[in-house]
């Protein structure tokens, strides 16, 4: 019997190591990883809940609004991060210090 | 132990592994591509909470747009940030990163706790629900349900959703024009 908790304990573990990633790497895109792995444990404990809901589905459905967000978050974060190496030719976060170009 | 239990231990193993080696490898290309597999894992998890149009969905979306738009804009930003990454200092745990280490650990003991002491299996809803037999069976189709919920009840976040995916569209492409005139 797979059980509840093996889900969220397993989500944990995922929103660790992403919040890990944030916090150590220097590189913009791999950040952007990190958050990403944060975005999917928070879906897999929605779907995880979700199989309690057969009637109204607010698990699956707001997993799939999640996944959309993190695709459209993807989508302006990477815009930004080319942007940004236009401007500096480097795109480790810690380099890019004034706001103005 | 069940064949479905031995797949989901596989599955978790793989997803968690992954994930740690995206953590720890310093090319980034190769973090990318555990990244990938994280996201298959994922999805094979997402069929055993018996959700399978959501890990088809993330299977498309995720696997088919987010990595392909990553692997584009890696490309894009130059490989002279790649060999800056490799002299860098390879050890998993440095003093640099000590902090990071600290707080993931940290979190990881809160949550884990937290999750041994709820005791999510034995939640009054869950059991209610369990009861009730409002839970998903693995004969059942679901996906005809998600849709009429889509339009019915969660019609006021789907049309949210998709007025963000139209102003993310138009920002983005607004964003990664190039400039005539710079200043």
């Amino acid at each position: 019997m797979i059980t509840l908790s093996n889900f969220l304990l397993i989500g944990a573990g995922l929103f660790c190591i992403g919040i890990y990633i944030i916090l150590s790497k220097r590189n913009a895109i791999q950040i952007l990883i990190g958050i990403e792995l944060i975005i999917n444990s928070a879906i897999l404990n929605l779907v995880a809940f979700g199989k309690y809901d057969k009637v109204n589905n607010a698990g699956q459905a707001f997993a799939l609004f999640g996944i959309v967000l993190a695709a459209a978050a993807v989508a302006v974060a990477l815009a930004i991060i080319l942007n940004v190496y236009r401007q500096y030719k480097t795109i480790d976060p810690s380099k890019v210090e004034k706001l103005k170009g | 132990m069940n064949i479905d239990q031995i797949l989901f231990c596989v599955m978790g193993f793989v997803a968690l592994t992954s994930a740690l080696l995206v953590a720890i490898s310093n090319n980034l290309v190769r973090s990318l591509f555990m990244f990938f597999v994280t996201l298959f894992a994922l999805a094979g998890l997402y069929v055993f909470a018996l959700a399978d149009f959501v890990a088809v969905t993330q299977v498309v979306i995720y696997v088919g747009g987010v990595l392909v738009l990553m692997l584009f804009a890696f490309m894009l930003s130059n490989k002279e940030v790649l060999n800056n990454l490799q002299q860098s200092n390879s050890k998993f745990i440095s003093v640099g990163k000590l902090p990071a280490v600290l707080v993931a650990v940290l979190f990881a003991i809160v949550l884990i706790n937290a999750i041994l002491k709820a005791a999510p299996d034995t939640l009054q809803w869950v059991k209610a629900s369990a009861q009730s037999n409002n839970i998903i069976k693995p004969t059942d189709n679901t996906i005809n349900n998600i849709g009429i919920n889509l339009m019915t009840r969660y019609l006021l976040p789907f049309e949210i959703i998709s007025v963000l995916l139209m102003m993310t569209l138009i920002g983005a492409a607004h964003l990664a024009r190039k400039e005539e005139h710079k200043l």
